[in-house]
């Protein structure tokens, strides 16, 4: 627990001792608050629902890029010799990566209770679905850095590392907008893996076990292969 | 704290990078892995170290199998790899702390294990510099604070003197002697004036196979071949033939001829068997032919010799 804790307070200082983290809450805040603006002021409703429609896109390019560096940088300067020889294990070091990473997502997100407050003074709000979607964009935003961790571990290229974790979270992400083309036997399966089908429905405010396993087991198993991935430099 | 290596093999895919070697370091020693790049001393090392695995034979550190005690192994090494790993955008105090803390030094030593190896690495002028303004010389001082900081009774340091310019070169070194007091030593290098400075006991390593262990002193005895005298003899009515039938007449010698031949002087080398002097000879010789004698001198096999001699392929 100690050491998990020593690797994300690292991690979360080289976060925010340089600009990449300002540049990405920036970027983030000022699209997300595009959208907030121009639906309150054009078309006067008093909802959350276009800020929590865009972030899963928003999402699909911040997070990747909020996580390529993570074991790609340290595999260029060979920091991972360093990590990887101290008494820790593997796990410690995934875990604590992912877990700052994950936090820094959830700073941007606590960002846009800026726009929630400010609805709470002209009108009324429907918090139940607002938390139910703030958990679904947490637990969202647990996937998309549990993949781009795995996608940055497996090269010590930051581009790459990027490219890689897009290409499989716009996967996922894509997965339920393809099903009219398939087979409903098909189309069932791909709708489950779906990341956005199961943020629907928390959105919605419709807490299923379903989807919260399917949201866990996810950050699971790419927690697992990055784990993997790490391991296998002592058998190449 | 002893390390053994039993039988090691590494390959990477068809490659061998290390052939089935065994030895073993006790308490005390400063060792040096002596040989060419890609002979095999880093894969030694890391795999030691716990970083990669081995595809056979066994190392134990302190009698613990680096396979499945991997963490116990790692809490009694301090490692210094090949490529520095330093954060640069950490000062030099906070990269030591995080060391501590991943070394899981108890929270109220920390400090008092930081000031340590800032005094024994010298690095008290630069502790709140960022790594990346720091001169190579005291980034390979950070790294080396780094790998003692929970005093580790085993030190292995992977090329701890390249790319130092020579002062920093003689002060690492230093320090190298005064930790090797202390803790069991290894470490790595092509630089073979290295070794004849800091170590007790030299493996020189070739394709991945041991070719040599000894202190360094036995092994320039070992593998001391003939004598090679240089003989430069003032110019001046002198028959060159008749010099060189002279010198091969004596006793022990095999081979003498003329090397070079300058306005003033002649320069011959000569050729003895292993383990005799016959510099006396000679010299009298040369007086019985009334020449006259500018200077003499023995080469010795130098360490660098051994290393080119055992590592040639």
């Amino acid at each position: 627990m100690n050491n998990i804790l020593t690797i994300y307070k690292k991690e979360l200082r080289s976060y925010f001792s340089s600009p990449v983290a300002y540049i990405v809450l920036a970027v983030f805040l000022i699209i997300t608050g595009w959208f907030f603006t121009s639906n309150l002021f054009l078309g006067g409703v008093v909802t959350m629902r276009n800020v929590f429609d865009i972030i899963p896109f928003i999402f699909l390019f911040f997070i990747p890029a909020i996580t390529m560096r993570s074991f790609a940088e340290e595999k260029k300067t060979g920091t991972i010799e360093l990590l990887l020889t101290k008494p820790i294990t593997d796990l410690d070091i995934v875990i604590g990566k992912f877990l700052a990473a994950h936090t820094l997502t959830a700073v941007a997100l606590l960002f846009t209770w800026i726009y929630v407050i400010s609805l709470t003074f002209i009108g009324k709000l429907d918090f139940g679905a607002v938390a139910g979607a703030y958990l679904g964009l947490l637990l969202m935003a647990g996937i998309y850095v549990s993949i781009g961790i795995f996608a940055s571990s497996l090269t010590h290229n930051q581009v790459v590392a990027f490219i890689i974790s897009f290409l499989i979270v716009f996967a996922l992400f894509m997965l339920n907008k393809v099903l009219m083309f398939l087979p409903s036997g098909l189309a069932s399966i791909f709708e489950y893996l779906s990341i956005d089908y199961h943020f629907g429905n928390i959105a919605r405010g419709v807490l299923d076990t379903r989807n919260l396993i399917y949201y866990f087991s996810g950050i699971l198993i790419f927690i697992l292969l990055t784990k993997t991935s790490l391991e296998s430099r002592r058998w190449s | 704290m002893s390390i053994r290596v039993e039988n090691l093999t590494k390959y990477y895919g068809q490659q061998a990078a290390v052939k089935d070697i065994s030895f073993e370091i006790n308490t005390g020693q400063i060792v040096g892995f002596l040989g060419p790049n890609g002979a095999g001393k880093s894969t030694t090392m890391k795999m030691i170290t716990t970083y990669l695995a081995q595809t056979k034979g066994k190392v134990f550190v302190d009698g613990l199998d680096t396979e499945e005690k991997a963490i116990e192994v790692r809490r009694k090494i301090g490692y210094l790899p090949e490529q520095n790993p330093l954060y640069l955008d950490m000062n030099v105090i906070d990269y030591l702390r995080f060391a501590a803390e991943l070394e899981s030094v108890p929270k109220a030593e920390i400090d008092k294990a930081i000031e340590r190896v800032v005094d024994l690495c010298g690095l008290n002028e630069v502790r709140h510099k960022d790594i990346g303004e720091l001169s190579k010389g005291f980034r390979q001082r950070v790294g080396l604070a780094q790998a003692m900081i929970h005093n580790p009774e085993v030190l292995i340091l992977d090329e701890p003197t390249s790319g130092l310019d020579p002062n920093q070169i003689i002060e690492i070194r230093k320090l190298i002697k005064k930790l090797g007091k202390e803790k069991t030593l290894v470490l790595s290098t092509h630089i073979m004036q290295e070794v004849e400075a800091t170590c007790d006991r030299v493996l020189i390593i070739n394709n991945g196979e041991i070719v040599a262990d000894g202190s360094p002193d036995s092994l320039q005895d070992k593998f001391r071949g003939q004598v090679e005298i240089n003989i430069t003899i003032k110019k001046e009515s002198i028959d060159k033939d008749l010099v060189e039938r002279a010198f091969t007449s004596i006793q022990n010698v095999e081979r003498a001829r003329v090397t070079k031949v300058d306005d003033n002087t002649v320069t011959f080398h000569v050729s003895a068997k292993k383990g005799s002097d016959v510099r006396e000879e000679i010299f009298r010789k040369i007086v019985s032919m009334n020449l006259v004698l500018l200077g003499m001198s023995k080469e010795e096999k130098s360490l660098e010799d051994i290393f080119r001699q055992l590592t040639k392929n």
